[in-house]
């Protein structure tokens, strides 16, 4: 089972640059909005036509401009889950899933199919109501119920729980993350929402605004992201300009300090990102917070607190370093502590910001470099 | 009293109304579909016959059909048929006032449509015929039986272009409206009072129509049952 995706597609306003492989896997593709996920999604279902590229499914070709292959959308076996499900609101539960068995594979048996379906997915004693009478949750449900009886050998969820409520979307992604375990095809998962691509796929391919980059292990993402886009939606909340000094540190410009990196700067870095609960916080009544090794305190600067916020299971402190001017956007620095670490931080006061060299993410602006 | 007028006034609207039916969703589907340049540019023909005074309609049609026209020769010629100053000439005039309501009416419901059933019904791979059919009319069944209703209405009221290519020929070609100008015309208001009554009843009921499948789909389909549904 595999995907191989190349293809290109422009518009007035941005070109979309896709290029990835999927090999039996659930493959999340992760970008803000319009950065061009969904028209991805709906260029390998045979919806709307790419200019120019390839699309291979399970070694069938889908799509190939200089062949001029163009299957159409029923042939192409994809089934696609869209954001609002789609279900036709003329027609029963039964009646939408039932459309689908009697025209693709049903044949004689197709009520047995449709009844393991509905218990698969939950839906038995629905199967008269309109998608009207139904739950988002249930929705969802009679909507890959409906995918699953046209047998795809691929399917792709464009933003699956983004129209739920939070609590609903716990047990639907639980549901969901048991759909896609058990399908033995590849999935594709669209999504701006990074914890939901950690939990449901293996490996995440960043989109930014059109340009897709290099394909990694989710868990890698989290841990390095190495564009300023991987960095931004993998929820990295401090961010400089940098201008490169050695390959071991750069002048942080928005902080108007020298770091020292130990991820090694290239001459193409342009940014550096830092997580908030990276940064500890030193107030000069207490000594010491959140990092306790004194002897290795390389990277520390001053600050002005600018704002402590409690949040539930944490304090958020934001500073701003002495030398920049705290109304400039890049130029504060979040930092998220353990709660009661820094009882005595107030606004106004100055503190001591340290950051380790090891937490110091070197970032390109751009990720579209292979 | 002579119910002609009335049973043929009915018989040109029903026949006229089930060919802009067809064609009214038929251009609305393409042109809905079609690249921006086109459909502007088909719009404006397809809807002309609504803007333009029916006695210009009529001019056009008398100079098509006509004894003298193109086709109206050629029918005359070949078969021996007579096209205008008979009772189904009518259905010439009235199909073409008709048409633009039928078919604007159908394109708007098509417009408004929802098109990822379309492209779901597609990656599901179900048919275009039974998208169309099953998935795409249903769901624009509002706008589609609006559509009828008032091009059927539309047909009976019709008279400019219907009395050019008709003219008023008592028991052969008289509908409601040229029956009502011609009583007028003869001073016999008694009887153009009664014709008035009977328009004014049919022009009732099918507003009251209209009324009634508005509120009839107004709601979604199942939308009552959902407090049963929730328990």
């Amino acid at each position: 089972m595999s995907l191989y995706v190349k293809i290109k597609k422009s518009y007035a306003d941005f070109t979309l640059e896709a290029e990835f492989e999927a090999q039996n896997e659930t493959m999340a593709l992760l970008g803000a909005s319009g950065c061009g996920k969904s028209v991805t999604l709906r260029c390998i279902a045979g919806i709307t036509k790419p200019d120019e590229g390839l699309i291979v499914s399970n070694g069938v070709t889908l799509f190939d401009s200089r062949k001029g292959v163009n299957l159409s959308p029923q042939k192409r076996r994809v089934g696609l889950l869209f954001q609002n499900y789609a279900l036709f609101p003329n027609m029963t539960v039964e009646g939408n899933i039932m459309a689908v068995l009697s025209k693709r594979g049903g044949g004689r048996n197709r009520r047995e199919k449709f009844i393991s379906l509905a218990k698969k997915y939950y839906i038995e004693g629905l199967e008269n109501h309109y998608p009207a009478q139904l739950s988002g949750g249930q929705q969802q449900r009679v909507a890959i119920a409906r995918i699953m009886a046209s047998d795809p050998s691929l399917i792709m969820l464009d933003e699956p729980l983004s129209a739920l409520d939070s609590y609903l979307r716990w047990q639907l992604e639980d549901e969901l993350a048991r759909t896609l375990d058990g399908f033995p095809g590849d999935a594709l998962y669209v999504s701006h929402n990074r914890d939901e691509v950690q939990r449901l796929c293996d490996r995440v391919c960043v989109i930014d605004r059109g340009l897709f980059e290099k394909v990694r292990p989710t868990r890698e993402l989290f841990e390095s992201p190495e564009t300023l886009a991987s960095a931004l939606l993998s929820g990295c909340k401090n961010y400089s300009r940098v201008q490169r000094l050695t390959d071991g540190r750069v002048r942080a410009a928005d902080w108007n300090v020298d770091l020292e990196c130990a991820k090694p700067v290239g001459h193409d870095i342009s940014h550096i990102g830092v997580r908030a609960h990276y940064v500890s916080i030193i107030s000069e009544k207490e000594p010491a917070c959140g990092w306790e090794n004194a002897a290795n305190r390389v990277n520390k600067f001053p600050c002005r607190v600018l704002r402590v916020i409690e949040d539930v299971f944490s304090t958020i402190v934001n500073v701003c370093p002495l030398g920049s001017d705290p109304e400039l956007d890049f130029s504060r620095i979040r930092a998220e502590l353990p709660k009661g670490a820094i009882g005595a931080a107030e606004e106004g006061n100055i503190v001591e910001a340290v950051i380790k060299p090891c937490d110091i993410m070197p970032l390109r602006a751009l990720g579209h470099q292979r | 009293m002579d119910l002609f007028p009335l049973y043929n006034s009915l018989r040109v609207a029903s026949i006229s109304t089930f060919i802009t039916f067809f064609t009214g969703i038929c251009a609305a589907y393409y042109i809905a579909r079609a690249p921006k340049a086109v459909k502007g540019a088909l719009d404006c023909v397809l809807t002309l016959p609504m803007v333009l005074p029916p006695t210009v309609v009529g001019f056009f049609l008398l100079k098509t059909i006509g004894p003298y026209g193109p086709v109206g020769s050629a029918a005359l010629k070949f078969w021996g048929v007579r096209m205008t100053m008979t009772w189904y000439s009518a259905i010439f005039a009235t199909t073409i006032v008709t048409f633009p309501l039928m078919y604007r009416t159908v394109r708007g419901a098509f417009e408004a449509f929802d098109r990822t059933l379309l492209y779901s019904g597609q990656t599901l791979g179900l048919s275009g015929t039974f998208i169309f059919w099953r998935i795409m009319i249903p769901n624009c069944k509002q706008g589609i039986l609006a559509g009828t209703v008032l091009a059927f209405a539309r047909a009976l009221g019709e008279f400019g272009a219907t009395a050019m290519v008709t003219g008023y020929i008592p028991g052969r070609t008289a509908t409601i409206s040229t029956a009502v100008y011609q009583l007028w015309r003869e001073g016999n208001d008694s009887l153009a009072y009664k014709w008035v009554g009977i328009n004014l009843t049919i022009s009732f009921l099918v507003m009251m129509t209209v009324n009634m499948l508005e509120n009839r789909y107004d709601k979604p389909k199942g939308a009552a049952r959902v407090q049963q549904a929730d328990k």
